[in-house]
């Protein structure tokens, strides 16, 4: 297992955003999150890449706790130096890109494998212009982010986590700033990773993709997770009727 | 008086003039980033005591300050003042504009997104890179304007040191007005302030242009 969360509870006040969620993500495997709006997937997101601080639960990366629950009941963080040895596990895509808009393209790339990973300028510019030609912007290393479009800045920000070498990369919503013609060329790319078999976990409104392209959907409202299985099972064949209901929308 | 010697003469307040205006600049705006730090310290005593320091500041005329700065040490504890002129001058004019600096990178701090240092955070950069690698070099760049607006008003600023009887461009001017029953050295003193505020503006629209290279 890469990632594994347990029972993971997370409040904002009295708000309860994620009540006892636990799930687990192998090496290779695609998982896609789906549900309705407020019903915690981005706050799932944050609590994995620690952004945001679990109530109570387990969370660790390959093997090791980066947060386990006391006795108490209490959720127990590693030092900080410690996180910031798990931040090297996994890399995040935001829905706004969140590139560094003062850093030239190649060097969004560059930065933290240098200044965080330690690495050599060449070392970290080879593998940079290996993703930029990979995410086919190969002639934009030198342009600021500013003068790229939204579908070529998040593939930018694509480029930017797996320069870090992650295990797992989460995206939440890469699409959902985008004009509808800019989708595409976003989720081709992580097509092909997923045909490289990256592991990600990408919450999505893109029902088709997550069809496609997933190992695993998991459908989740209301702080909990409904249902999860097969794309064709949970799509096709949903079992619970809050799942049902979330896809007749999406049916037309 | 010629017109030379009283150009030589003023020469010399124009020198300290510039030496008031730069160690100022040079004192203030590493002091005002520290300060708008501070303001943000997890321990509530020093919170407290900077938002104490700045809303003095702010809410009093620097030429009081000015006078407290020197005659303080002596009134408070019977300190000889003799030579405590200039370093009360500097000590004055860098702790007033520290504190208006400090609200200027405040709001430059404030005004950054959260998904800068999120995005930052998860690539793992630690707290120090992240500041200064992320979000220093875009304060610096959204706050030029306001900065060069303060910059502007210092140069103006530091005729006020006339209050302690420094012998700047503007003490010297109305000195050597008074004993000459001339007019010329204020036209002197204006030309020179003009001119001096026009090199700033020239300087800080250069730098201005210089972070223009992104958006
Ligand atoms: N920082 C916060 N403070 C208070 N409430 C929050 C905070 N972040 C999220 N919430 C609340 O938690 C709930 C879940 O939010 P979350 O963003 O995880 O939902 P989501 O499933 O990602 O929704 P969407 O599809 O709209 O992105 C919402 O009701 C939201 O208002
Ligand atoms: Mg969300």
């Amino acid at each position: 297992m890469i990632l594994e969360m347990n029972n993971i509870r997370k409040s904002f006040g009295a708000h309860e955003v994620l009540k006892d969620i636990s799930i687990g993500v192998d090496r290779g495997e695609v998982v896609s999150i789906i549900g309705p709006s407020g019903s915690g997937k981005s706050t799932l997101l944050r609590c994995a890449t620690f952004l945001e601080t679990i109530d109570g639960g387990d969370i660790s990366y390959m093997g090791e706790h980066a947060v386990h629950t006391d006795d108490a009941g209490k959720a127990v963080y590693v030092s900080p130096q410690k996180l910031r040895h798990f931040r090297s596990y996994y890399g995040l895509v935001f829905q706004q890109f969140n590139l560094f808009p003062h850093y030239s393209i190649l060097k969004n790339l560059i930065d933290a494998p240098m200044h965080v990973q330690g690495k050599s300028k060449e070392e970290a510019t080879d593998l940079a212009m290996a993703l930029l030609y990979k995410m086919g912007l190969s002639e934009r290393a030198d342009a600021y982010p500013y003068q790229l479009s939204g579908g070529q800045q998040q593939r930018v920000a694509i480029a930017r986590a797996l320069a870090m070498s992650p295990e797992i990369l989460f995206f939440d919503e890469p699409t959902s700033a985008l004009d509808p013609e800019l989708t595409g060329e976003v989720l081709k790319v992580i097509r092909e990773l997923a045909e490289e078999h990256m592991t990600m976990v990408v919450v999505t409104h893109e029902m088709p993709f997550a069809k496609a392209v997933s190992n695993r959907v998991v459908f989740m409202a209301d702080g909990v997770i409904v249902e999860q299985g097969d794309p064709q099972d949970v799509f096709d064949n949903p079992q619970e009727e809050r799942t049902k209901q979330f896809l007749r929308v999406f049916e037309r | 008086m010629t017109l030379s010697t009283m150009l030589s003469t003023m020469a010399i307040g124009m020198l300290r003039t510039f030496g008031v205006f730069s160690l100022t600049l040079i004192g203030s705006l590493p002091l005002g980033m520290v300060v708008a730090l501070l303001k943000k310290s997890r321990f509530a005593v020093v919170r407290g005591f900077i938002s104490a320091y700045i809303s003095i500041i702010r809410g009093t005329p620097l030429m009081l300050q000015l006078l407290v700065w020197y005659f303080g040490p002596f009134y408070l504890f019977g300190m000889n003042i003799g030579g405590w002129r200039f370093p009360a001058v500097i000590l004055g004019f860098v702790l007033n504009y520290a504190a208006y600096f400090a609200e200027i990178y405040r709001g430059g701090i404030e005004s950054m997104p959260v998904g800068q240092y999120e995005a930052a955070e998860v690539l793992g950069y630690t707290h120090t890179q992240t500041f200064m690698r992320i979000i220093l070099p875009q304060v610096i760049k959204r706050i030029m304007p306001s900065i060069t607006n303060e910059v502007i008003t210092l140069v103006k600023d530091t005729s006020l040191a006339f209050t302690l009887a420094y012998q700047e461009v503007f003490s010297l001017a109305k000195q050597i007005s008074a004993s000459q029953t001339s007019f010329m050295p204020f036209v002197i003193a204006g030309v020179f302030y003009f001119v001096a505020n026009y090199a700033v503006e020239f300087a800080m629209s250069r730098i201005e242009k210089a972070l223009d290279y992104y958006k």
